[in-house]
């Protein structure tokens, strides 16, 4: 069935080159709100470069952004948060120096317009102390929020990453490789925590694990040497031949090395 | 205030609860604050010396709002320093000792915007670059300041410094006796409250989103803090509470000259600073006791070893106690508070 809701987020034939080299060759992109999507690709295809973009961390040389129908191509990134769309990063972007309870209260404040405040404590305001509290019980963390960042193991360090991005209760959640790096026996945790979230936020997955994804997601995009490749169901994905070819021939097929798509691109 | 069943209440207590008790005041801030009031009465010939800490401590903790919560490296706090010199200078001299201008608490006022607002429009120049880019920049604009204080020496004095500045009685009751007994105690309520409004700033989501763009810039844009704005309003305040410390410093000695705008206080007070300990507020206050006692006694004995002995002091602590004496005194604190209660 399809959307009659207009997308939360959209790209328009967005293209980022650095130097000679295309990291997003002419994307276009269609998000509808409480998607479960996933954004595939072999190694180098564009997928962070992308996500980088959608979040402000990047400027697009060419194209546009839409974040709920607005234009934010050329707005920074700490803009783009406050609109309504959060990220978590592949290699942990914490403040090694807080407390988790802090970080979440910090991040609540900053979406309500609330971090501004001076002269009053912080946890002055218990909703938000409460509120900090509740999601970090709900994500695992309950039991180290009062302890160092910095020094919490890797998968504690990573479910936070996510309740960062949960705290301000994002339309649009852009997951940059949750799992990276979690011993196999946590990422069941990850990956219920991810299943667990709010019906009508809009999931961005960029994830190089299989089964994950296919758990995960209603539909695919699969990027291949920055451009997209082929867009669909997960059924539709399997099954197509020039994905096979290029991102899971990689995995299953035997002497396959050269990841390239015909005519696809551009 | 029993610090020990306050401490077992607060490990249950609820998360608000437990955030806020990370603002409230321990024994030892008390213990500092009456030792200074006590100073009066312990030591009454070295008010002159005292007034000078207090006057040093501010600058330093001007500083530690700047790079110790929001971490800009700068060399260049002695131009907001020099600008609040001279503007409470002149407006004293010039108010002829008498109400409105030459009012010390307007001068304070008059320091504070005048050094606010040149710290303010300086800031955008602090915003990008590395620590490199912000030491040059910081340096270079207390540069371009000292040589203007040279040049414009019809209205600063240049060379033979401000004279005849005279400021009113404070609150219209104090006049600023020789002894310095009255400045002393102007100099430290001045301090005392505007170290209250930094204890607040700092420890309020405000500060925490200062300390939130130190520890990751990434993550500090990606939750939405506006990270420009912010180091706009703390570089300002940092601004103008350097240029207080310099008014305080023009009203009670009485006199301005260049040097109020040189590049050695600005590394002196950083210095101070980190050997006090950066990012605690107190490092400010305790940093300049202890430079100003090590100066008063080992230059007084060997003045001409003084450089060696600071320059010793400083590696030291560079390399055995990285967070200062504050930060000494926080592992000594620990140990001792474990062995005391298990679990501090």
């Amino acid at each position: 069935m399809p959307e009659v809701m207009s997308p939360v987020l959209e790209t328009k034939a967005l293209h980022k080159t650095f130097g000679g080299l295309t990291a997003t060759n002419n994307v276009t992109f269609a998000l509808p709100a409480g998607a479960r999507h996933a954004l595939i690709g072999p190694n180098g295809a564009g997928k962070t470069t992308f996500v980088n973009l959608l979040s402000g961390v990047l400027t697009p040389t060419s194209g546009t952004v839409y974040l709920d129908g607005t234009d934010v191509t050329r707005w920074p990134a700490h803009k783009r948060a406050g609109a309504g769309l959060a990220r978590t990063f592949q290699i942990n972007q914490l403040f090694a120096d807080f407390t988790p309870l802090e970080t979440i209260v910090l991040a609540i404040s900053q979406a309500k317009g609330l971090a501004a405040r001076f002269l009053r404590p912080v946890g002055t305001d218990t909703s938000i102390a409460n509120a900090a509290a509740d999601l970090l019980q709900r994500l695992t963390l309950g039991d180290v929020m009062h302890a160092r960042v910095g020094a919490l193991p890797y998968g504690k360090q990573r479910l936070l990453e996510i309740a960062i991005a949960v705290a301000s209760e994002p339309k649009v959640l852009l997951l940059d490789e949750p799992a990276a790096g979690v011993p196999e026996s946590e990422r069941e945790q990850i990956l219920d925590v991810v299943a667990a979230l709010p019906g009508e936020m809009a999931l961005v997955l960029i994830e190089h694990d299989m089964d994950l994804v296919f758990r995960f997601a209603k539909s695919l995009t699969v990027l291949v040497l920055g451009g997209v490749l082929v867009e669909g169901s997960p059924s539709e994905i399997v099954n197509d031949p020039r994905v096979r070819q290029v991102y899971l021939g990689e995995l299953h097929v035997e002497g396959f090395s050269q990841p390239h798509a015909g005519g696809a691109l551009g | 205030m029993t610090s020990l069943a306050a401490d077992t209440r607060v490990a249950t207590a609820d998360p608000g609860t437990r955030l806020v008790a990370k603002a409230r005041w321990r024994w030892p801030e008390f213990l500092l604050w009456l030792f200074a009031i006590a100073l009066i009465w312990i030591a009454p010939s070295r008010y002159l010396l005292f007034n000078e800490i207090v006057i040093l401590a501010l600058l330093a903790l001007s500083i530690d709002l700047v790079l110790g919560f929001a971490g800009i490296v700068t060399l260049g706090q002695g131009a907001f320093f020099g600008l609040g010199a001279y503007t409470a200078g002149l407006m004293a001299k010039h108010g002829m000792g008498t109400f409105p201008w030459s009012d010390p608490l307007l001068g304070l006022v008059g320091a504070a915007i005048v050094a606010g607002f040149v710290g303010f429009l300086s800031s955008f120049l602090v915003l990008r670059g590395s620590d490199l880019t912000r030491l040059m920049v910081t340096l270079g604009v207390a540069l371009i300041v000292q040589e203007l204080g040279n040049k414009l020496d019809w209205i600063t004095g240049g060379a033979d410094g401000l004279q005849g500045v005279m400021p009113a009685p404070i609150l219209g009751l104090f006049d600023f006796d020789i002894y310095g007994r009255n400045a002393y105690l102007y100099s430290l309520c001045t301090l005392f409250v505007l170290f209250l409004i930094a204890r607040a700033l700092v420890n309020s989501p405000f500060g925490l989103s200062l300390r939130a763009i130190k520890g990751n810039l990434t993550r500090a844009r990606a939750i939405g803090i506006p990270v420009e704005r912010r180091l706009v309003v703390i570089y300002t305040v940092g601004a103008a509470y350097a240029g207080i410390a310099g008014a305080l410093l023009a009203q009670t000695t009485q006199f301005v000259s260049l040097d109020v705008l040189s590049f050695e206080r600005s590394a002196d007070a950083l210095l101070i600073l980190v050997f006090g300990g950066v990012g605690t507020l107190y490092g400010a206050l305790i940093g300049a006791i202890a430079f100003k006692a090590m100066y008063d006694v080992l230059a007084s004995a060997t003045p001409e070893y003084w450089g060696f002995w600071l320059g010793l002091a400083l590696v030291l602590l560079v390399l055995f106690a990285r967070g200062g004496i504050m930060g000494l005194m926080a592992a000594l604190m620990e140990r001792f508070g474990r062995r005391r209660m298990g679990d501090a």
